[in-house]
């Protein structure tokens, strides 16, 4: 009857484009492993400071394997960091690990909390804009969100927290979580820095739907839908939306990706003990091993991100999904 | 000149309203010398002045004037963005259209070398290099601006690859023109209206983005008057209820917004030329 | 009788930026039951406008200002919406040029079918499948019980056209607007779609408006002719009558369309300018899109060069060009060999052998004036002074009957035949011995086209130039050359000169080429299908093979 799949062009774009993904995975390490490498004068010196005894400075050498040559000590480093031994951080000489781990969780919370609210506002005043074009609820919208997208998030963060946490200190400003507080006591606690970011998202992800919606309804096979005599709802429903789905799920997956980046900037703002946070501190006290850590997670999580966006791009492609 | 006007007489509110606002910044920014009131580090009074008379919008952490620092602070933003655009729009044009033009094995090589540069989340990567480098300013307008030519690396190439297959650019092949005539003569002319509107984009999020490492203390270094670093170094005025950090954090929001009001429209009178 | 559908005084506007420009001034149509009426036009007579504007529909950018619709005595100008809606594909359907693009590419065909009927509450989702199987049959589709299974992309360009007229088939409307179904098709499928329609308007006595700008294909079809131009009628009239007996010159001159013959040049001396040597050629590694091919070009002839989509004729001339090096083969260019590949060419040889393209808009730089356009290749070959220039570029703009203040406009600011014209000197400027003209004319209209050609003979005559002339459009092919070469799935099947090739006996495939280019006669397309089924049941095969 139907023809039968031919597996192999689908499954081929997928492999292909994964095999992408860990090469590009296996080039960030790399980059940020030789990154280290390139820093000026020797790191044991540096972070020991010039009291320090030879032997000291030698000993804390064999610690970082510094003594090795520099490919063995990469396969090392990210043997034990698949392994989950990051290492010590300079700092303080704790585990890396153990300051990572809670705080990739509370970013992760954060981050899920925003797309939760974010994803399915955007994506309904996306349509509806398109929907909608050139009339004032249109016109509105895309100034408002010309501007939010225009703005620095501390700048939408910092006018919260002037609105709604001094001048009717509804929230508070500084977002602090910790273990021991319920759900609902986070999702208070966090209750600014997701605004900010659900803003500041939904601005950007709201103008790529709309333009992505605007572009599948000027198609022919819209015109042709429309001369069927179709109801507008079913013209939208059933022939604009599924070939509005690849476009569609690919923005939302890029701002998925942009969310985790830009959980920095608010982390900062609103003092939340993120791996953001973690991040820029340690970048202004150079401990390294911190960076190196922090970095490749935040990197790894965008590369999925953007990965799952293509690959599910890929399979709700209806031309790709039935080859010829 | 006056045809640029007339083309401002026909153009909606919101774009004459942008232009407004971009010019309002840059005649600021040229005529700070004149402007300001006072010097850029120079301590004029008490911390956090309400504003007023002697001080536009009151003074900062340290007890200089405010708005003095937010001229200064335009100048000295403004012209390191601009450099950036300006340095990652010269290298990531001229690798777009090589990759386009030769196409090959050059096309193969910079796109896999682009895609990999932009697999990885531009904050993250400019805190890591900065931190490396360090944050003087020719380090912090080569790193942005090769991490921002990445992007217009890709536009820049599928624009001249739609030129590109146009038979102009062939009859051009076949007469015997060589590679910088075929990207100087037929290719950039037919480019220029996307690539006119990607360097507005590009300057905001430039200008967005030295804001934002500024803010978090890796990108312009004090004293120098910078309006990201502005708002963090005031930041913990607004839990007092003093809105100072404010004023610095809406200039940037007001030029960017009147650049993309300017970009929007540009974009809109493109696509609509087109068809 | 009364009319089945009555448009009257009927005005529509374009947006123009600020203005609404009108596009069909006062304009009026009637249809009666069962009746075809053709509407023709060149680009610009708003003949898509007007066929649409009986659904009561406008394209964005467009609106119709005045007039009245009656549909079967329903006004529809200005009716609410669901009355509209309940018309549209029920009563009036719709079949657009390119199906391609036309059909949801999410879904399968016969969901799109049986999406009308079920959808104004005529039928069943299973009566309606049964309808679609019936239909795809009746419009001789291969395997008519799974081919509405197939999603739009997995099915060729004709079937996809006759899937589009069965799915207008779908609700059995009253009219049917046809805009333009067969002028994205080869000429051997488009017989196939034209069969399909006469077929499917007699067998149900649906009444249909037919627009298109080839005369020759609307008289196999139409009751009756409004010839349309800049939004206004020139000239309406029963078929039969008009094609023998056109009132008004327009229509004389788009019925005489390739009625010229190229005159043999006896004076051309028989020097070979171009031989080629069992090329073979191709993109990827083993699929060879030629293979084998031998041609030889004399001076100042003509070689027509035919061959539908496919065929691999344009391909023959990036060969030519050097854009595409041969596996094997030769090219030979006055005598001596070419390199290969562009690179290697030395510019003598470049400057000896030009190209004319199809598109004049993209084969200008729109950023470039006249006078860079067609100076460089001057300043290039000759390296002429701008002074030299400047006289030979108005020597030229003189050759191709342009104006001299040509010289310092932009491309944009001449029509479609003035741009091709541009090229033609551009060509020229470099004093070229063989010009490669690929599909000059096709993108053009009509009349102008027709100009297009006679220059190219004028100067053919003056200049001893010699033409490779590669097209789809048999017209053509008769109206310019000397000798034809016709090529199918890259390989020569039939060449020699034209009084030959044109003559029978032929090549089987060049006879089905022949055959189908549609002629004025209207009843042209009925007698060819007599022809072919006889033969046909001659031979024992079913005449279904698409």
């Amino acid at each position: 009857m139907m023809q039968l799949h031919k597996p192999n062009s689908i499954a081929a774009l997928v492999v292909k484009r994964i095999g992408l993904g860990v090469v590009t995975l296996l080039v960030i390490s790399l980059l940020i492993f030789a990154g280290v490498e390139a820093l000026p004068g020797d790191l044991a010196q540096a972070v020991l400071g010039h009291s320090a005894t030879p032997e000291t400075v030698a000993a804390f050498r064999k610690e970082l394997k510094l003594d090795l040559p520099a490919h063995e000590r990469y396969v090392a480093w990210l043997g034990a960091f698949v392994k989950g031994d990051f290492g010590n951080s300079l700092a303080n000489r704790r585990p890396v690990a153990e300051l990572i781990g809670w705080r990739f969780a509370n970013t992760i919370f954060l981050a899920a909390a925003t797309a939760l609210i974010a994803v399915p506002v955007a994506v309904v005043l996306g349509i509806l804009a398109a929907l909608y074009r050139n009339t004032l609820f249109d016109r509105l919208i895309s100034m408002a969100t010309l501007s939010t997208i225009s703005f620095p998030e501390f700048f939408v963060a910092y006018i919260l927290i002037a609105l709604l946490s001094v001048q009717m200190a509804v929230f508070p400003s500084i977002a602090n979580v910790n273990a021991q507080m319920n759900l609902w006591q986070k999702f208070y606690a966090i209750f600014l820095p997701c605004l900010t970011l659900a803003l500041v998202v939904i601005a950007h992800m709201m103008r790529q739907t709309r333009a992505a919606i605007i572009n599948i309804l000027s198609s022919p096979f819209i015109e042709m839908a429309n001369l069927k005599g179709l109801r507008r709802l079913r013209v939208v429903v059933q022939h604009a939306f599924p070939n509005a789905l690849s476009p569609v799920i690919n923005v939302i997956a890029l701002n998925l990706a942009y969310l985790v980046v830009g959980v920095v900037i608010v982390e900062v703002v609103f003092v939340y003990p993120g791996l953001g946070q973690l991040l820029v501190d340690s970048v202004s006290k150079r401990d390294i091993p911190v960076v190196q850590a922090s970095g490749l997670i935040f990197a790894a999580t965008y590369v999925l991100l953007n990965l799952l966006a293509d690959v599910l791009s890929i399979v709700s492609n209806p031309r790709l999904r039935n080859p010829r | 000149m006056t045809a640029a006007f007339k083309l401002l007489r026909s153009a909606p509110f919101s774009a004459r309203l942008g232009t407004g606002m971009v010019l309002i910044t840059l005649l600021a920014a040229l005529l700070t010398p004149v402007i300001a009131p006072y010097g850029e580090t120079e301590v004029v009074g008490d911390v956090w002045l309400e504003a007023g008379r002697q001080h536009l919008v009151g003074t900062d952490n340290l007890g200089r004037d405010m708005f003095s620092r937010l001229l200064y602070g335009a100048r000295n933003t403004i012209a390191i963005a601009f450099a950036i655009t300006a340095l990652s729009f010269v290298v990531g044009v001229m690798w777009g259209f090589l990759a386009a033009v030769v196409g090959g094995w050059m096309d193969q090589l910079l796109s896999r070398c682009v895609d990999i540069l932009m697999a990885f989340p531009t904050l993250i990567f400019a805190l890591m290099v900065l931190s490396v480098v360090g944050t003087s300013i020719p380090a912090l307008v080569v790193v942005i601006a090769l991490l921002d030519s990445t992007r217009v690396f890709r536009l820049s190439r599928a624009v001249a690859m739609d030129i590109e297959v146009l038979e102009f650019v062939e009859a051009a092949r076949l007469r015997g023109e060589g590679l910088w005539w075929l990207m100087r003569h037929e290719v950039l002319p037919n480019a220029m209206p996307p690539l006119v509107a990607e360097f507005g984009l590009r300057f905001c999020f430039v200008f967005l983005f030295i804001a934002a490492l500024s803010f978090l203390g890796l990108g312009i270094q004090p004293p120098m008057a910078d309006w990201g670093s502005m708002v963090r170094e005031n930041a913990g005025a607004i839990t007092f209820g003093i809105y100072t950090p404010l004023w610095p954090a809406a200039a940037i929001a007001f030029l960017t917004v009147g650049v993309n009001l300017i970009v929007d429209w540009f974009l809109h009178l493109a696509s609509g030329l087109e068809d | 009788m009364k009319p089945l559908l009555e448009m009257k005084d009927i005005v529509i506007e374009g947006c123009t930026g600020e203005s609404w420009d009108p596009i069909i001034k006062g304009l009026n149509l009637t249809l009666t039951k069962g009746e075809v009426l053709g509407l023709i036009g060149e680009s610009g007579a708003g003949k898509s406008t007007l066929g649409l504007a009986s659904m009561a529909y406008t394209r964005q950018g467009c609106r119709i200002a005045s007039g009245s619709i009656v549909f079967d005595g329903q006004e529809l100008f200005g009716a609410p919406e669901p009355e509209v809606r309940a018309i549209r594909g029920a009563r009036i359907a719709y079949v657009a040029q390119s199906a391609a693009a036309s059909f949801n590419p999410a879904h399968r065909l016969i969901r799109q079918y049986t999406e009308g009927p079920v959808q104004h509450g005529l039928m069943s989702t299973a009566e309606a499948e049964k309808k679609a199987v019936a239909t795809y049959e009746q419009l001789l589709l291969p395997d008519p019980e799974n081919i509405g299974y197939r999603f739009p992309h997995q099915v060729s360009g004709g079937q996809l056209q006759r899937a589009m007229v069965a799915m207008a088939m779908s609700c059995q409307p009253d009219i049917i607007i046809f805009d333009e179904p067969t002028t994205a098709l080869d000429v051997t499928t488009q017989i196939e779609v034209l069969a399909a329609i006469k077929e499917i308007t007699r067998r149900f006595n649906t009444a249909a408006i037919y627009i298109t700008h080839d005369l020759a294909v609307v008289a196999q079809l139409a009751d009756r002719i409004m010839v349309l131009r800049y939004g206004e009628l020139v000239e309406e009239n029963n078929a039969r009558e008009m094609l023998e007996n056109p009132r008004e010159t327009y229509t004389r001159d788009l019925l005489a369309v390739r009625s010229f013959q190229k005159r043999k040049n006896l004076k051309a001396p028989d020097d070979v300018v171009l031989k080629i040597e069992s090329v073979t050629a191709g993109y990827t590694g083993d699929d060879n899109v030629l293979e084998s091919i031998d041609l030889e070009i004399r001076r100042g002839r003509t070689v027509a060069l035919v061959g539908e989509s496919g065929s691999g004729k344009s391909t023959l001339a990036r060969v030519i060009t050097g854009l595409l090096p041969p596996n094997q083969g030769r090219v030979i260019f006055k005598g001596k060999q070419l390199p290969a590949a562009l690179k290697a060419r030395k510019r003598k040889d470049l400057q000896r052998l030009q190209m004319i393209y199809q598109m004049p808009d993209t084969a200008l730089n729109p950023r470039q004036k006249i006078r860079k356009i067609i100076g460089r290749p001057l300043k290039f070959y000759f390296n002429q002074n701008r002074k030299q220039q400047q006289r030979r570029i108005l020597e030229l703009l003189e050759q191709v009957e342009l104006p001299a203040e040509y010289i310092d406009r932009y491309p944009t600011e001449l029509s479609g035949g003035e741009k091709q014209r541009i090229c033609i000197a551009r060509a020229l400027a470099a004093e070229p011995d063989l010009i490669i003209c690929d599909e000059v004319t096709s993108a053009l209209d009509q009349l102008v086209a027709e100009g297009i050609l006679k220059l190219l003979l004028s100067l053919q005559r003056k200049l001893l130039v010699s033409y490779l002339f590669i097209t789809h459009d048999l017209a053509t092919v008769k109206a310019i050359s000397d000798e034809i070469v016709v090529m199918l799935q890259g390989r020569i099947v039939e060449k020699g000169p034209k009084q030959k090739v044109l003559k029978p006996p032929h090549h089987a495939y060049t006879d089905r080429l022949l055959s189908s280019v549609p002629e004025m006669d209207p009843d042209w397309l009925d007698t060819l299908l007599q022809e072919r089924a006889g033969r046909a049941r001659g031979a024992d095969i079913h005449p279904s093979v698409a």
